[in-house]
């Protein structure tokens, strides 16, 4: 019998579903009218079940037959995951207005979103990864799409629509066979299972099995050779929508790829320490030359994010607990640097229209100078030069890589962070040294400017407090491996 | 069990024959229709088995909805086949090569395959046992207490998809005469009608 206690751990999750539903309610008797109202009931929604998350928080608890489960690791990822889809949400209102598609279903879209992405994030069996995954992955498809009179916005959802489904194929196909030969799709079931193997490997038809579900799982991160959807969303999307594709399904598809592979499939790290490493370089290497030749602003933050990912798998391909504490404070400061640096995209607006190309930002100091101000802070950031916060997540992430002996993984990643230091400096060097271009229209809206003021603070002032990302960090990371 | 297994061969043979035209038929709405009899014929193969409840859904849902669904995609939209299966030839080295390799990998991880020699108890007494309960009773039984997060969880993503559809599709179109039906009621004789006296062999 299921009774009221059984449910708590998964409060959140029926706070945010429930609000869902109600918004949506709300929004279809009320009209296109009350997107505002809307959007502001959406972002205090996801304030409530972050309290209400951390009210319900208390170390390890499973629930409905242990399908869903919660712990520090969960706690930690579901709070970045709110902060990116409120952050969203704040900066549509006016730009979705500005560029007339605002619609009340735009928020709605986006809390089933962050719904799906705690499922994905709780995820303690194959079937409710996969059901997460998805209802994340299709309210996504439809936001790409959101601006529908636009070619490229529609070609954005198409793609990653067609794309996406491909990868949820080979996910099922993977977790298919996985189910086939281990016999269980339950997380707990499956390390039991492999712990017990001993000595002896596992089957091949499980090996084929993990590497599909890679697969599926390094094409939601958008890790090389999965990523040729990246660029042409990001690009295509509406710029808020796009903010929000570069943080929070990023954060809980990396939270995912940790989970399954430290949970279930932690004891075969040998069978996927190499897969991670492939990737991880791949996509710092790529990450951090295709950039160089990118005009279009929005083009370059998805090459970038490409290669955000590669820094980030090298902490998974470490698999220790520093290795998950790195991964997690990076992603924390991964947010707070898209975040700032989206926020300034949207100010580049010049006679109503938006604009994205690199070069119109030239002598933007000049007319604008505390916004150029933010965007070179935060490129620093980005490049990860001291004392700026991108530094410290690329210092815990390679010093976990040296302790786990992973040398030609961290020498990779710093060559391929030189490399890509080059593209962010160029921008600073366009805003600073350049011949002014025609001034930006000042339409960026107040709670725009405080969440870019804000994010450009914790990146400049991490370096005071570290311990307070780091330190939750550290006890995700240790609660997660210890189970 | 000569029924059976004559009835299982029928099944499979059609099945497999209809799947062949689905993709060979050179009529769109032929390669439905073929699609449609598959259908019918794999939910003969769940009856066979003594899986009612996922044959009847087979039908329902399939047979019933997904194809007439495709059915009528095929014959509104304006595709022209024959432009799509162009090229066909010109990538079926390279697309049978892919196939080949990829047949061969899956034959070696059946290679691999063991059966646990506990499944076969399981498989000879299902719990809970079939003399007992209907497996449509045994299913929801499950589905709504064991499984009740992924089934709601299903639901959501199918909401999704609905909103989805509306979102990308609906528009308000202008100059759409729509029917006003309190406009209608409230309409009264001396709006419409003016009464004119006609003098007999004048005209107006």
């Amino acid at each position: 019998m299921l009774t009221l206690n059984q449910l708590m751990p998964a409060l959140p999750e029926i706070v945010l579903a429930c609000t869902c539903m109600a918004l949506l309610m709300l929004g279809v008797f009320r009209g296109d009218s009350s997107t505002r109202p809307v959007s502001w009931i959406a972002v205090l929604a996801l304030v409530v079940v972050g309290i209400v998350l951390t009210s319900v928080q208390s170390g390890r608890m499973t629930a409905f037959g242990g399908q869903f489960i919660v712990d520090d690791f969960a706690h930690f990822m579901k709070w970045l995951i709110i902060i990116g889809s409120s952050f969203a949400i704040i900066m549509s209102i006016n730009f979705n207005e500005q560029e007339s598609i605002a619609r009340f279903e735009y928020p709605v879209l986006i809390l089933f979103a962050t719904l799906g992405m705690f499922m994905m994030v709780s995820a303690n069996d194959l079937i409710s990864l996969y059901v997460g995954l998805e209802l994340q992955s299709l309210s996504l498809y439809v936001v790409a799409a959101f601006r529908r009179d636009s070619l490229r916005s529609s070609e954005a959802g198409l793609k990653y629509f067609v794309l996406g489904a491909l990868s949820s194929g080979m996910l099922l196909y993977g977790c298919s066979l996985i189910y086939g030969f281990a016999g269980t799709t339950s997380f707990e079931g499956l390390a039991t299972l492999f712990k017990g193997l001993g000595g002896t490997g596992p089957s091949v038809g499980l090996i084929v099995g993990l590497v599909f579900l890679i697969a599926g799982l390094a094409f939601k991160v958008s890790a090389v050779p999965f990523h040729m959807w990246t660029p042409d969303v990001y690009e295509g999307a509406p710029t808020p929508v796009t903010a929000f594709f570069a943080v929070a399904p990023k954060i809980a598809a990396i939270a995912l790829f940790i989970r399954v592979l430290t949970g279930p499939f932690g004891v075969l790290i040998a069978e996927w320490q190499q897969v991670i490493i492939l990737i991880s370089i791949a996509s710092m290497v790529l990450g951090a030359l295709a950039a160089i030749w990118q005009d279009n602003i929005k083009r370059l933050l998805a090459y970038s994010s490409i290669g955000h990912v590669g820094y980030a798998l090298i902490g998974l391909a470490a698999g220790t607990e520093a290795g998950i504490r790195g991964i997690l404070v990076y992603m924390a400061i991964y947010l707070a640097m898209n975040v700032g640096t989206f926020c300034c995209v949207l100010a580049m607006r010049r006679t109503s229209r938006m604009v994205e190309g690199i070069s119109d930002l030239a002598g933007l100091a000049r007319s604008q100078p505390m916004l150029a101000l933010a965007l070179a802070i935060l490129m620093f950031s980005m490049a990860g030069i001291p004392p700026l916060a991108g530094f410290f997540g690329k210092l815990y992430i390679f010093l976990a890589a040296i302790e786990s002996g992973l040398y030609t993984l961290a020498i990779i990643g710093v060559l391929a962070s030189v490399i890509g230091a080059y593209y962010y400096l160029r921008i600073i060097k366009i805003m600073y040294f350049d011949e002014p271009a025609e001034a930006f229209d000042r339409t960026l809206s107040g709670e725009t400017k405080t969440i870019l003021v804000g994010t450009t603070l914790f990146v400049t002032f991490f370096i005071i407090r570290p311990d307070i990302v780091v330190g939750s960090a550290e006890t995700a990371a240790r609660m997660l491996l210890a189970g | 069990m000569i029924i059976q297994a004559l009835s299982f061969y029928l099944f499979s043979f059609v099945a497999i024959a209809s799947a062949v035209m689905v993709i060979s038929a050179r009529n769109p709405v032929h390669s439905v229709l073929f699609l449609i009899l598959a259908f019918f014929n794999a939910a003969g193969l769940f009856v066979l088995i003594g899986a009612e409840f996922i044959a009847m859904i087979l039908v329902v849902v399939y047979g019933g909805a997904v194809a007439v669904l495709f059915l009528f995609v095929v014959m509104m939209l304006d595709i022209s086949f024959t432009e799509l299966r162009q090229g066909f030839l010109q990538y079926l080295p390279i697309g049978g090569l892919v196939g080949i390799v990829l047949l061969a990998e899956l034959l070696m991880i059946g290679g691999s395959w063991v059966i646990a020699p506990a499944t076969e108890t399981v498989r000879s007494f299902p719990a809970p046992p079939i003399d007992q309960v209907t497996n449509t009773h045994a299913i929801g039984k499950i589905l709504y207490t064991d499984y009740i997060y992924l089934f709601q969880g299903a639901g959501m993503v199918l909401l999704v998809a609905m909103i989805g559809a509306i979102v990308l599709t609906l528009r308000a179109r202008p100059g759409v005469r729509k029917q006003k039906i309190s406009d209608q009621i409230n309409r009264r004789p001396e709006d419409a009608i003016e009464i004119k006296k006609v003098q007999s062999g004048s005209g107006i």
